[in-house]
């Protein structure tokens, strides 16, 4: 497995040769990102996932670079990982197709993540509607970025005749919130806290991708029992975020009694939850080397909740999953190619809706899981109801996962939950699998203060897709096709 | 087949506020000094008290009074795990306050009737919106909990409708705005945008620290260290995020709903 150090190649043509060869190779592309150097110098990183794990490979740009030839031309999954570049240290990605801003649109200095001072905040730049399709009758519908209902903020740009959707926009950048500059200068016990509201709703996978950085950087060996309860929130979490996907899927359908009753079993589990650890969302339960404490209730009454959780909220399933007016909203809806997802690297849900069999608790498992048996769930219609079946199906693997670990955690009360772990110095990389999908750090500490410290969520890595899967779709289908992405603003945004 | 599935665990929904509910009552809020004015010597050997605090919510002055901001306390409960004699958790939804100071434990002096003067203000301006109120809520850079906490508001345990509020689409119809988020600079103008879409009166509710002071993301290149500077605040309600009856509480504060019972107005 990569430590973070990866290979530095001579040169940013050698570097895309690199990864272009490894990817044909079979290897999924996972990350690129800058670090700026202290003699103004720019570190390129970009992350693979092949069979053996994760690979790092590296090429520096020279003080004074001001561009680069892209590589999104030779792999699209760069698209956006490029124009995050641009946005993040100014430097201008040679023949990228559209390199406008993304998550970042303002006229000041770039912030530089990396590179340690702080720029001055500076006024957005008052942008033009983008528009790609030309035609009679044609319009662009721009939705957001404060939009109806109780949602995050991000703009979606809808180009229509009327009714088809020939092309959509996305502008994410509204709530971007400097979480990758924030991180430095902080503690190692401090990044978990910003780790955990990098992304909100994954909390937990979040601060495990963190912590498993810094724990691969001290050498720490995180106690079973740790390993365990983290396993416990990891679940809990992946329960409340599909969930959440279910409500607002039936919601979108006007299935009132559905909406309504997923709505109790998300606030349920939400609940339980607050009940083992005091917070709603898993907050504070993961630290690194291993987590704060017990859980507050015995395994005997985790056990005894998580049976009534699961008759209740399975019957409701099996009549969710019979309601053919729903149903029927789902299938073909937003469909996403296995071979497009693969040639992406789509993770979570969308990629095992589309085909893939990869999920980081079975492929690189960590914790507890490696003892536990996992079943990785996945579907090849690539629709939107697959991504629903997939995630029925992975609730109750959560299920099956979360009796193993409470059965596991009653034979080891009172054992050691945590082991000292603060790193002076070095660098590393750490993953989990969030409800979204794979969650990447890549955290350098340096006197044991974080220097850099890279949040690759999933979200962003899967958003972009959006841009592919309305072929047929009409403008009623949008709420479906969101609401099955199952994605967090705050996560793409940062 | 779903009706049946809709009658099948009888009523869930809480009575509360005109009756106590012991989830409400189990809630944590944030963190605060135990004997407000209370004084403490930092100890040998232990980190000082304000250190503790990773946003910079604790501060001691000359006499070693201790002071905690609410509006800064992201609940990671450092505090009450290294200082549980001085620090403890607020317990019930009741943590939201009529003015940014109203977060500070123990209390700002303030001019004296100044918080009666806020409050009949207020009441002023709501006294027209009685039984019908609409919300509208705009994230301004959050983390995305606080959406699922708002819009946990509309599930059958709390269902809002109960008490005639209403989530609305459009700013032209809301008396009642919520914000979200530490005030992503992104988001400064259309949040402003729909504050003046809305017809007068209106009210402005914090939601959550990053809202009210900031939190973890602060004041920085991409974010305003909170909402305050960019419209008008009625109620601050900090919590990272705040549980849907502490959001349920804020709405009802500023809207001057609140029985005699849950009263601790501050």
């Amino acid at each position: 497995m990569a430590t973070g150090t990866g290979t530095i190649l001579g040169s940013v043509p050698a570097l895309w040769d690199e990864l272009t060869r490894r990817v044909a190779a079979g290897c999924r592309f996972a990350d690129l990102f800058g670090t700026a150097q202290h003699d103004g110098g720019l570190l390129l990183t970009a992350q693979l996932t092949g069979p053996a794990g994760l690979e790092t490979w590296q090429a520096l740009l020279p003080p004074g670079t001001v561009s680069y030839p892209a590589l999104t031309p030779r792999l699209g999954a760069a698209f956006w990982y490029e124009r995050e570049i641009r946005d993040m240290f100014g430097i201008m990605p040679e023949g990228h197709p559209r390199p406008q801003p993304l998550i970042l649109a303002t006229a000041g200095d770039p912030p530089r993540p990396g590179g340690g001072s702080q720029p001055a905040a500076a006024e957005r730049v008052p942008e033009v509607l983008p528009s790609h399709v030309a035609g009679p009758g044609l319009f662009t519908i721009p939705h957001g970025p404060v939009r109806s209902g109780v949602v995050e903020s991000i703009e979606y740009l809808v180009e229509t005749p009327g009714e088809d959707i020939p092309h959509l926009n996305m502008r994410v950048f509204y709530k971007h919130r400097g979480v990758e500059k924030r991180f430095e200068g902080m503690t190692s016990a401090d990044g978990v806290l910003l780790a955990e509201r990098t992304e909100g709703i994954a909390s937990v996978a979040h601060a495990l991708a963190y912590c498993h950085a810094l724990e691969r950087l001290a050498g720490a060996e995180v106690p079973w029992a740790a390993g365990l309860i983290r396993v416990v929130h990891a679940e809990l979490e992946r329960l409340a975020c599909h969930l959440d996907v279910i409500v607002r899927l039936a919601d979108g359908a006007g299935l009132a009694v559905a909406t309504a009753r997923f709505g109790w079993h998300k606030e349920q589990v939400l609940r339980l939850v607050g009940q083992l650890c005091g917070s709603r969302f898993g907050r504070g339960v993961v630290i690194p080397g291993g987590v704060q404490g017990s859980p507050r209730i015995a395994p005997a009454e985790l056990l005894a909740t998580l049976t009534e959780l699961d008759r209740s909220l399975g019957v409701d399933l099996r009549v969710l999953m019979g309601t053919a007016s729903f149903l029927d909203r789902l299938r073909r809806t937003g469909p996403l190619a296995p071979q497009r997802a693969a040639e992406h690297g789509a993770l979570g849900p969308i990629g095992r809706g589309s085909g893939s069999t990869d999920d980081g608790r079975a492929a690189r498992p960590y914790d507890a899981y490696g003892s536990l048996s996992v079943r990785v769930a996945s579907r090849r219609d690539g629709d939107a109801m697959a991504r629903l079946e997939v995630r029925v199906e992975e609730i109750a693997q959560s299920f099956h996962l979360l009796r193993q670990a409470a059965d596991e955690l009653a034979g080891v009360a009172g054992g050691p939950v945590q082991v000292p772990c603060d790193p002076a110095g070095g660098r590393a990389v750490g993953w989990a699998e969030a409800p979204q999908g794979e969650v990447l750090y890549d955290v350098s500490v340096s006197g044991g203060r974080i220097t850099r410290c890279r949040a690759r969520t999933a979200s962003f890595h899967n958003l972009v897709l959006m841009h592919e899967v309305f072929a047929g779709d009409i403008l009623t289908d949008f709420p479906f096709i969101e609401a099955s992405f199952g994605l967090s603003v705050a996560g793409v945004a940062r | 087949m779903w009706a049946l599935r809709g009658l099948r665990n009888g009523v869930l929904t809480t009575r509360w506020p005109a009756r106590p509910d012991d989830y409400a009552a189990s809630t944590r809020g944030p963190a605060t000094v135990l004997t407000p004015g209370g004084q403490a010597s930092s100890q040998n050997g232990r980190p000082s008290l304000a250190e503790l605090c990773p946003t910079g919510a604790i501060s001691q002055d000359g006499q070693g009074t201790v002071s905690l901001d609410q509006g800064r306390c992201i609940q990671c409960g450092r505090c009450v795990a290294a200082r549980p004699d001085l620090f403890g958790w607020q317990p019930g939804p009741g943590s939201a306050a009529l003015s940014r100071t109203g977060l500070v434990v123990p209390p700002v002096a303030e001019t004296p009737g100044r918080l009666a003067e806020v409050r009949s203000g207020l009441r002023a301006r709501t006294r027209a919106l009685r039984r019908s109120v609409h919300l509208r809520h705009v994230d301004a850079g959050s983390d995305g909990t606080e959406e699922w906490e708002i819009l946990a508001l509309t599930n059958p345990v709390y269902d809002i409708h109960r008490l005639g509020i209403f989530f609305t689409a459009s700013p032209r119809h809301a008396d009642v705005l919520l914000a979200t988020g530490a005030g992503a600079r992104g988001m400064t103008e259309p949040l402003r945008k729909t504050y003046d879409a809305m017809p007068h009166p209106k009210v402005v509710i914090a939601v959550g620290t990053d809202a009210a002071g900031g939190g973890l993301p602060g004041s920085s290149y991409a974010a305003a260290g909170g909402i305050g500077g960019i419209v008008p605040v009625d109620v601050w309600l900090p919590g990272s995020p705040p549980s849907p009856f502490s959001i349920l509480y804020a709405v009802l504060l500023g809207l001057g709903r609140l029985p005699a019972q849950e009263g601790g107005l501050r």
